[in-house]
């Protein structure tokens, strides 16, 4: 068993000077090479930046400098998110070989913060899919079944914490790519709410859903990360100025008397038992700690992944317009422009992504926009009323992560639509805007990691870190 | 069927999007069962629903969206440059638009 570092222990091993952080560094590249062969988490590594930085650490120790509050912590950077000098593929040939000429904010934020950053991880191509298998550089496995996927689209990112490979890692969830691969892989992982993260560098999917957010091994690393990472950016104009409140100072405040909904409609057909079976002891244990469970109805819920699956696919052919061949990328040449356009786009993009280009393009094109996109828009409305009737009722909303435990590798890549069904408790939220966070709760049959999700309202990220901290300390993980 | 060969053609095509004649009708099958699941949103009254695009109110990018309109210089158009597949700088290069 290799040991489980978190941000106070790394904070510690260096403020005592028990590991140096150029140590501590090279003690995790020595656990890739050990583990990535078989895992396929990582995609690339920075050691060049990884240990510049934790000499950078170290000097301040030497110096006896105060440390920034990440110091010396290794993380790990979802392969959809800029780095400037490190290739960024976001899983997919058309990218291949493109190194940003920027960092996106959220990675500059981490290394001001003194993170070390150690390399790129395995995604789904561009973050489409729910499973890593749609990555154009092989699926990542799960580290707690090697015959099974990590969840997707984050699946390098979740499995590199869960197999111990970095200490945090940031993620990105358009649908439930942070939330849905925590929960498979046992480990907490967050989403904040819309517009609580700059996405600055985060090499865009469906820009009305998008989100950054991290894993960690425990909900007080959790909350660290999204402390650095939040608040206002002058480079994104959706980043909110809401004010970011000191999330470690808020996690430990009592839970008693919360009103905590739990929505029948997230129990219904589909919800594996073994799953079911956690989740209701994972209430009980909440209800123990003093929460007031309260019955809720979020009507519009099943519509939830029919509107994702419009919204989603019309913005992600939008977005994914600018792989033209022209100024990053493959290019595939052809006497003529659109010809080297159609070619281009045809060899580079892999199968998920062309059918959610061409799914996107058909509900946006002419005769179809009304029947598919508007009322899609529309029904998204519903169901955003849905969680603000909720929350007038409830503090938080509880329901299970994923309908089922991690399913094997292959299971589900022949049926798109069974995949998408997947993301049926986590598609709400990412509708609605609100922040969501998995946490590990038992595993089901004994074996396989079970997620209880709870969702708060918009920018009351502080409320359910508070219930994720409660759960956690006391036992959740192990229920 | 929701959605015919010729649709999917006509949406590669508006999509600059090259597909084999596998992927047109694998792609086609596909999508005719995801459009008929999507079906189901017909089973709400929307005449009344105001569509939204996002989810942020006005208030809470009021001061966010707004700013002064300056030219900040970033100092990397050789970097950026370096990326395309054809630079010729200061320009990237494509096949010819105009016929002379």
């Amino acid at each position: 068993m290799t040991m489980t570092w978190t941000i106070d222990g790394v904070r510690e091993g260096l403020a005592a000077k028990k590991i140096s952080a150029r140590e501590l560094t090279g003690d995790f590249y020595k656990r890739i090479e050990t583990r990535n062969a078989e895992l396929n988490a990582y995609l690339a590594l920075s050691p060049q930046r990884a240990y510049a930085q934790a000499d950078k650490m170290d000097a301040l120790v030497a110096a006896g400098k105060p440390l920034p509050p990440l110091a010396g912590v290794p993380v790990a950077i979802k392969d959809v998110l800029s780095t400037r000098g490190i290739t960024t593929t976001c899983g997919s040939k058309i990218l291949e070989h493109y190194v940003p000429p920027y960092d996106a904010t959220a990675v500059k934020r981490l290394e001001e913060a003194g993170a070390v950053i150690l390399g790129k991880t395995n995604c789904d191509e561009f973050a489409m899919g729910s499973s890593n298998e749609n990555s154009a550089y092989g699926p990542v496995k799960n580290p707690h079944a090697m015959d099974r996927v990590p969840g997707g689209s984050s699946g390098g990112s979740a499995a590199a914490v869960a197999a111990g490979l970095a200490v945090a890692s940031l993620g990105t969830d358009t649908g439930g790519s942070i939330r849905q691969p925590g929960a498979l892989c046992g480990i907490p992982a967050m989403m904040g709410s819309y517009g609580r993260v700059s996405r600055y560098g985060l090499i865009a999917f469906a820009s009305s859903l998008d989100r950054i957010g991290p894993f960690a091994n425990n909900v007080k690393d959790v909350a660290a990360i999204l402390q650095t990472i939040a608040g206002r950016d002058a480079n994104d104009s959706t980043s909110t100025t809401a004010p970011v409140p000191t999330y470690a100072d808020e996690i430990s405040k009592p839970v008693k008397g919360m009103r905590i909904g739990i929505p029948r409609d997230y129990f219904a057909e589909g919800l594996d038992s073994g799953v079911r079976d956690k989740i209701e002891k994972g209430i009980e244990l909440l209800k123990k700690l003093g929460c007031e469970p309260v019955d809720i109805r979020m009507p519009h819920t099943d519509y939830a992944i029919a509107t994702y699956y419009i919204i989603a696919t019309a913005e992600a052919s939008s977005n994914l317009a600018r792989y033209d061949g022209v100024r990053y990328g493959l290019r595939v040449d052809d006497p003529t422009l659109l010809g080297m356009y159609r070619k281009t786009r045809g060899a580079g993009f892999g199968p998920e992504v062309k059918r959610r280009i061409v799914l996107g393009t058909y509900v946006l094109s002419a005769g179809y926009y009304d029947a598919y996109y508007l009322k899609g828009q529309k029904v998204r409305a519903l169901i955003a009323q849905d969680f603000r009737d909720a929350f007038t009722k409830v503090d938080a909303i509880v329901t299970p992560t994923s309908p089922v435990p991690a399913f094997k590798l292959g299971e589900r890549t022949s049926d798109p639509l069974q995949m998408y069904l997947a993301d049926i408790y986590t598609v709400t939220g990412s509708l609605a805007g609100v922040p969501g966070i998995s946490l590990p709760c038992g595993r089901s049959c004994g074996k396989l990691p079970v997620g209880l999700q709870l969702f708060g309202p918009a920018f009351g990220e502080s409320r359910i870190l508070q219930l994720a901290h409660a759960f956690e300390q006391a036992g959740g993980a192990s229920i | 069927m929701k959605i015919s060969r010729e649709d999917v053609v006509r949406v590669a095509e508006l999509a600059y999007l090259d597909l084999s004649e596998t992927e047109l009708e694998t792609y086609r099958a596909q999508i005719d069962e995801i459009l008929e699941y999507i079906g189901k949103l017909n089973e709400l009254d929307t005449a009344n629903v105001e569509p939204m695009a996002q989810v942020l109110t006005d208030d809470q990018t009021a001061d966010a969206t707004l700013r002064e309109d300056i030219v900040v210089p970033c100092g990397i158009a050789a970097e950026v440059l370096k990326q395309a597949p054809d630079p010729e700088p200061p320009f990237f290069r494509v096949p010819k638009v105009i016929e002379r």
